[in-house]
């Protein structure tokens, strides 16, 4: 199937919701996201009734903007002006004069000796069955690793009936604190929110503490629980554990996009370096949903034609950089985290390569060549971060498809881009 | 009232709730390992989000569906690889 558009968005969270909102009065918008609803991550939600009320008058406006929104869908590439996707009702390639890539962010996992065991997941993976529908009331839960969503994800276990034994926060109590008198107020508020209720509930926050191993026994799972010296062993149902967040920039990077420590690069009009493709949201740095709000309406109005003039971001771009900064330092990794990885630890889960077999390799593209990490399903989206934490290497080139695709949506494709490179 | 839904995991029926995913269902039934490595390793859902490919199951056929992304939709056949 090909098809014309004005606009793709790529994402359905607030920076896409306000891009393509923003660019919708005059163009035809269409916006795709691989998750059956809008509302990306942060703003996920099975009823409308559960959200906030800035969410819900974002997707209210949505609703109204004559938006095409399509869910379900992987894309597969992006290039100048195309997008190939593929969805279980089928594929296609979308020609659009103005892209806009929302894709957010993804969480940063670091193996651990147990890491795979069906029952440890992510900390925002938790978050995201329970406001999916998972049932945890009666679960023994313990939440580990790094980051402002650890307390949230907590409280919202302890609402749904879970029992949370405890936190495990790697990073020390003294940085949180600094974390917490930090100059950007409004993520800040949200934990700090989650403190009180889970201080009011008893719940204890180790810092300076980490999860060294876990392993399972008679159904349940046992962590592993260090600090300073000392091992203290839990037993529990679901251990949730995630090390602060991941800009997904593969498609941009698809595209030729220039992407900087690990963000692709705009400017203050959210362009990236190629012409005709925009990018918005926490792609373009980790900063949280209003930074994320400002840059898809700032992207919006380009999409439309109209020069970004309504708003002023240059102090919002200040405070979210200031944001990324201070996350960057209160939650930097210790050390010891980096050396839990025992040589059987599994580094990349999709194709189980183990870490011994990464020992002889120099860099991600070696890895990849010689053991076949990061060339399973998820293309290297797990472990290329886990690998760069560990090892210092840089994440390898994405090739396409971006994402698993048939071959008969390859074939379609492939044919596609020909006749267009044939025809230009 | 909505219908009430009914899904098949493996052969055995579940309620569900509209809205729900396939694997917000599994999850709810304590079922941690939706399937197994590639060395045979079980392994259970990890991110939520649609990024590891650890959830995937064959739904009505169609192998490789992502749980994380699926919304029920009633009598629907999920087979794991548990």
């Amino acid at each position: 199937m090909r098809e014309r558009a004005d606009v793709v968005v790529i994402g359905a969270g607030p920076a896409g919701i306000a891009a393509a909102c923003g660019a919708a009065p005059v163009r035809r918008v269409v916006m795709l996201d691989g998750a059956p609803g809008t509302g990306g991550q942060i703003w996920r939600h099975r009823t409308r009734a559960t959200l906030g009320r800035t969410a819900r008058r974002w997707l209210a406006r949505l609703d109204r903007s004559g938006v095409e929104f399509r869910g379900g869908v992987s894309v597969t590439e992006v290039g100048r002006g195309r997008i190939g996707w593929t969805s279980r009702r089928g594929h296609g390639v979308i020609d659009a004069e103005t892209i806009v890539l929302a894709t957010g962010a993804r969480e940063h996992y670091l193996p651990f000796p147990g890491w795979t065991l069906p029952g440890v997941m992510g900390v925002g993976g938790l978050q995201a069955f329970i406001k999916n529908g998972m049932s945890v009331s009666g679960l023994r839960i313990v939440l580990a690793g790094s980051g402002p969503l650890l307390l949230p994800v907590a409280a919202a276990c302890v609402e749904a009936g879970a029992e949370v034994v405890c936190i495990v926060e790697q990073a020390p109590a003294r940085q949180l604190v600094r974390f917490g008198a930090g100059l950007w107020r409004h993520p800040w508020k949200i934990v700090e929110a989650a403190r009180y209720r889970l201080q009011s509930l008893n719940v204890p926050l180790y810092t300076g503490s980490w999860v060294q191993q876990v392993t399972s026994s008679a159904g349940q799972l046992v962590v592993e629980r260090a600090a300073s010296g000392d091992v203290e062993r839990i037993r529990c149902d679901i251990l949730a554990a995630g090390f602060g967040l991941v800009p997904n920039t593969e498609l941009a990077q698809l595209a030729g996009c220039a992407v900087e420590d690990g963000r692709v690069r705009v400017n203050e009009r959210q362009e990236t370096s190629v012409p005709g493709i925009l990018a918005a949201g926490e792609t373009t740095g980790i900063a949280g949903a209003d930074a994320a709000l400002v840059e898809g309406r700032i992207a919006g109005s380009m999409a439309a034609g109209r020069a970004a003039s309504e708003e002023l971001p240059l102090a919002r771009r200040a405070g979210q950089q200031q944001f990324a900064a201070a996350l960057q330092r209160d939650f930097a990794l210790r050390r010891e985290l980096l050396s839990l990885a025992s040589p059987e630890t599994i580094i990349c889960r999709c194709e189980d390569v183990r870490r011994s077999a990464l020992d002889a390799s120099w860099d991600a593209r070696h890895a990849k060549l010689m053991t076949r990490a990061g060339m399973g399903p998820c293309q290297g989206r797990v472990c290329a971060p886990a690998m760069a934490a560990l090892f210092g290497w840089d994440f390898p080139a994405v090739r396409l498809p971006a994402l698993p695709a048939s071959v008969a949506a390859l074939c379609d494709h492939c044919a596609t881009i020909t006749h267009v490179e044939a025809g230009a | 009232m909505a219908e009430p839904i009914v899904i098949l995991v493996d052969g055995v029926p579940y309620e569900a709730e509209p809205g729900q995913t396939v694997a917000a269902v599994l999850l709810s039934q304590r079922r941690w390992q939706f399937g197994c490595s590639p060395a045979g390793r079980p392994r259970g859902p990890l991110c939520g989000m649609g990024t590891c490919f650890e959830c995937a199951v064959a739904i009505d056929g169609i192998p490789n569906v992502r749980a994380c992304l699926e919304p029920v939709r009633n009598g629907m056949q999920v087979v794991t690889g548990a």
